[in-house]
Parts: structure tokens; sequence; C-alpha cells
């Protein structure tokens, strides 16, 4: 009896010291998820971009090395937590502007922006105003003189005289 | 006989608008015009004033071109993933190691349109020790107007364009003769 007594302060002594183990330890550091991108998530930011090397073809189809080589740093960015806007303007910095099929409005790139709806507004207003009802000009009659408006009246008279003439 | 009236007709006049809208239009004409001009002036010639440049190098280096007059310097365009760049890439190394102890002469590569990683690795594959640094924005190589990578300039201690070599150098040879073109040891 005195035999198990001690076994089992022994086995609750080894339980209490192991749990006082467990709380005095540092909990293990929390490490951030990253979750490698999807070829959908890359290709959606890589459909925006333009191949370095050959001209107006998407990153998203293009089918060099340099392409496969940017849609890895795509996924890559994407896995370090950076948004879409963020990867763009990385892009844009690193590569110039040929990279993006807009260009961004900033500098003489604002005059793409801004010309085509200034052109169309000032033709249209000048197609309105070419077409547009006018209202009936409100001008004095023409200053005619006597003398003009007495010799028109007998040149009539005389016309009239001439025209009974000949009908008798 | 008959008296005259006064004509109705008077000189017609030119509404601000159309003024404005053939301003835009010449405007517009004229930037098409400096586009298309630069867009199809081919690279620098032998002869040319070379453009100047500043490249910020991997390891934070900055290097600019005004910086190294008096010098002879070698411009090298590349990129990782351009498999004709590898070939040369040895040959350029040699040639920079026979180059670099007469301090006369400075060996510069261009890395266009490139990412870092794999920019770094070529630089440790073909153990290359020049400066070498990322064309950030494609400054220098719009400057240089390149039609490709490997380009290689060329520019004389005076800043004049010596050699341009488009498309890869052959042999060790071929380079001591393009740098020969503007620097006798």
């Amino acid at each position: 009896m005195k035999h198990i007594a001690y076994t089992r302060l022994i086995s609750l002594a080894l339980t209490a010291g192991l749990l006082a183990l467990a709380f005095l330890l540092p909990p293990p550091p929390a490490l951030a998820q990253q979750p490698t991108p999807s070829d959908d998530a890359v290709n959606a930011i890589a459909s925006q971009l333009y191949c370095p090397v050959c001209e107006n073809v998407p990153l998203d189809v293009c089918g060099t090395q340099a392409c496969a080589q940017w849609r890895d740093l795509i996924r890559q960015k994407l896995a370090d937590g950076w948004n879409e806007d963020q990867i763009r303007e990385y892009f844009l910095t690193q590569y110039g502007d040929q990279v993006v099929g807009a260009p961004p409005p900033r500098g003489l790139n604002i005059l793409a922006y801004v010309l085509p709806p200034l052109a169309f507004l000032i033709g249209l207003f000048l197609v309105l105003r070419r077409f547009a009802p006018r209202a009936p000009a409100n001008q004095p009659a023409p200053i005619v003189s006597d003398e003009a408006i007495a010799r028109l009246e007998a040149e009539l008279q005389q016309r009239k005289a001439d025209a009974s003439m000949e009908d008798e | 006989m008959s008296a005259a009236l006064p004509s109705k007709t008077s000189p017609r006049r030119i509404s601000w608008a159309v003024i404005v809208a053939f301003i835009l239009l010449v405007g517009f004409l004229v930037l098409l015009g400096i586009s298309l001009s630069r867009a199809q002036s081919g690279p620098p010639e032998v002869g040319d004033t070379a453009p100047e440049f500043t490249l910020t190098t991997f390891d934070g280096q900055t290097i600019s071109s005004t910086d190294l007059a008096g010098k002879v310097i070698l411009i090298n365009f590349w990129a990782s993933w351009c498999s004709p760049c590898a070939e040369e890439a040895v040959d350029l190394e040699q040639a920079w190691r026979e180059y670099q102890p007469t301090g006369n002469v400075i060996f510069i590569g261009v890395d266009y349109v490139d990412t870092e990683p794999e920019a770094l690795a070529y630089l440790n594959e073909y153990d290359i020790t020049y400066p070498n640094g990322p064309d950030l924005g494609t400054q220098i190589s719009r400057t240089y107007r390149i039609t490709g990578v490997p380009e290689t300039y060329l520019i004389d201690a005076s800043g004049v364009v010596r050699g341009v070599k488009i498309g890869p150098f052959t042999s060790l040879a071929e380079i001591q003769q393009f740098v020969g073109s503007a620097y006798a040891p």
C-alpha cells in the first residue's frame, strides 16, 4: 500500500512539473500566412501589363522567358502582400510607361486624356451652332432715299401705262 | 435707271471656337510629328555626341556619364532572358579584367527590362565584376534608342560615340578591336 502511495505521489509531481513547464515556456512565434497566389490572381494583373520585348502582347498570354519572369515577379509580390495598385506602380517605376495599356495621367500623357474630349466638345459646339435655328434678325430696314422711291414709283407708273396701251 | 441699294454682305467673322480648334489640331500634329521623328531616328551613330545617362547599380552605387569624362566608356545593354547576351558575357568580363588596371577604360552593364533575382543570378553565373545596374523606367535604353539586346556602345574620352555593336560579340579579340578604336594603351 505504501509503494502505491509513493508511485501516485511521484506521478502527480511529474504531471505538475510538466504543466508548470508548459506554462513557463514561451509560445512558438506566429508566422505570417503566405499562400501561393493562384494563376488567376497573377493573370488578373498580368493582363493589364504588356510584354517588355514583344509589342502589344499582354503579359498573361505572352510566351517569352521575359514574360514568364515578370509573371513570377507578380506572384512573388502578391505573396509578399502587395496589392494590385502597388504592383502596377512598381512595374511603371521599373520598366516605364510602355508596360501599361493606357499611359498614366501625368506629364504630357494628360494630353491623351484631355485632347479627344475637348476636340469632341468643340466639334459638337460648332455643329450645333451651324445647324441651330436662328432667331429672326432684328435689323432696321435699309434706308432708301426719297429720290430713289420717287424714281421707282415713276418707273412703275410708266410700265403700267405701257402695259395698258399694249392691251388696247 | 435705278438707285444702288446698300450691300447686305459684311466681312465673315471667324469664331473663337474655330481658332481654338485649329490651334489644338496644329499642336496635336506637331506633337505627333515630334514623336514619330523620335521613334524613327535610330540609335546614336559613330561620330555623334553620346547621350548622357545616370545609372544606379545593383549595389547602390550611382554612376553618371558626366563624372566619367576623360575616360573611355563601354556601355553594354543586356538582360538575363537574352540568350545572345550570355554568349558574350564571358568575353566581356575577360576584356574588363584586362582594361580595368589601366584606369582609363570603364565597362558599364545596363540591365534592360529584367527582374532583379534573375539578373543577379546571371551576374553571379558569369562572374561579372564590372558595374551593372537596372535600367530604371527604361530611361537609358530610350535615350540610346536601342533596338534590342545585346547592344554595345563605345564612347571616347571626349564623349563622342566611337563604336556601335548591335548583337553579341563573338570573341575577345572582337571586343579588344572594338575598344581599340577609342583607346590605345
